[in-house]
């Protein structure tokens, strides 16, 4: 009876995220900001059981999971379990991190562990060690300043490709790209 | 930045998400990589000569349902390692059954045959070239088949390189069947396998150094 009312839990948080992803996948912002919301909360929990011993790093590892989660969104089909494609993003995220830190020892759990998306969840954030901001300065104009003004400041594609001088197209690379270069960096850093 | 920082950031101005791009990407190097190999083998060899004649015979239509086995399986097992979460359930098995198929055909026209037989069975005319001809046309699917993986998200790199080298094989093969003279089906059991390995192999090797994200 308790293992049915979890079941039915779990499917039930597994819908509504995925269909939160869904209508954000066909351009409903709103609806991808409170899929992103609820998904780094669970990405939290997911991530802090299985670095107990790295307590630290969970924040900056769930922040390189949303980024990689919206970075690679396209790749979500409609008829994969939800849970299943965010939590092998996750773990591909923390297997990656663990290889840099090279002590896989520290690893705490077991990776092959299934937690249902919505069995576990943890509002409660840390802070990132790593300052994305920073990050982002880091990246070259054409790339930032799409960001800047586009997702931090909220402007539309025409406005920013008018500020910038830049063609609307060339805007939404930027955007796309800079993204991509983002996660290379926090990848790429020691 | 704290993360509901980057929540908004990312949310804000997402826009909508082209549907189907796993698929589309993956229809785009078939297309650049079949179009590749074939001016590569116009270029380079040439179809045979007796095409006309072959295409009655049916050992050449034998040769290229077994290359397109291999790129169908090849594919499928792409486009699922191009998915976080996605299990390869059967599609080992759907890539395994053509090259044990044309290994049974090939006892079947082995055993009965003469030793002096045999060696033209297995070996043909052109054993030496033929693996490296195939992985040479295979060259353009490789880099198409690797820009579709790349632009994805396969979270088992040296897998996810080794389907789509294989991929890049199958369609080097495919173009190869229009110029090989070779019909024997331990011919081609092996060093069409082979040369279809060898980009396989170069994609495993490639895959954790050009498919990370």
């Amino acid at each position: 009876m308790e293992r049915m009312q979890g079941t039915a839990r779990l499917n039930a948080g597994e819908n509504r995220l995925k269909l939160l992803l869904l209508r954000g996948l066909s351009g409903e912002e709103s609806a991808y900001h409170a899929f992103l919301q609820e998904l780094s909360a669970h990405l939290r929990a997911f991530l802090r059981r299985r670095l107990a011993r790295l307590p630290d790093e969970v924040e900056d590892l769930v922040q390189e999971s949303l980024l990689a989660v919206h970075n690679q969104r396209h790749t979500y089909d409609a008829g994969q379990p939800l849970t299943a494609w965010v939590h092998a993003i996750a773990k591909y995220k923390l297997v990656d991190l663990l290889r840099r830190r090279s002590k896989r020892e520290l690893l705490s759990d077991p990776l092959d562990e299934e937690f249902g998306l919505a069995a576990a969840s943890d509002t409660d954030a840390a802070d990132a060690r790593r300052d994305l901001g920073r990050l982002l300065a880091r990246l070259p104009e054409r790339q930032r300043l799409p960001i800047v003004h586009m997702k931090l400041e909220g402007l539309s594609v025409a406005q920013t490709a008018e500020l910038t001088g830049m063609s609307a197209s060339a805007v939404k690379v930027g955007v796309h790209r800079g993204l991509k270069a983002l996660a290379a960096m926090i990848r790429e850093a020691p | 930045m704290r993360t509901e920082e980057l929540v908004s950031m990312l949310a804000t101005g997402a826009g909508a998400v082209a549907p189907n791009q796993v698929a589309r990407r993956h229809a785009l190097a078939l297309g650049w990589g079949i179009l590749g190999a074939a001016l590569l083998m116009a270029i380079l060899l040439g179809p045979r000569p007796d095409l006309a004649r072959a295409v009655l015979l049916p050992m050449f239509w034998v040769k290229l349902v077994f290359v397109a086995c291999i790129a169908a399986g090849s594919l499928a097992a792409a486009l699922r390692l191009a998915r976080p979460g996605r299990k390869l359930a059967w599609v080992p098995a759907a890539v395994a059954a053509p090259v044990l198929a044309i290994w049974l055909l090939s006892m079947i026209v082995l055993v009965p045959a003469e030793a002096a037989q045999r060696e033209i069975l297995f070996f043909g005319s052109t054993w030496d070239v033929c693996p490296f001809l195939i992985a040479t046309l295979s060259v353009p699917g490789f880099v198409a088949a690797m820009w579709a993986m790349q632009g994805l998200a396969p979270t088992r790199l040296r897998l996810a390189g080794a389907a789509a080298g294989l991929f890049a094989g199958s369609m080097g093969a495919l173009v190869y069947c229009l110029h090989c003279p070779e019909m024997g089906a331990p011919f081609i059991g092996v060093w069409y396998l082979l040369g279809m390995l060898i980009p396989a192999a170069a994609g495993a090797l490639l895959g954790p150094r050009l498919l990370r994200w």
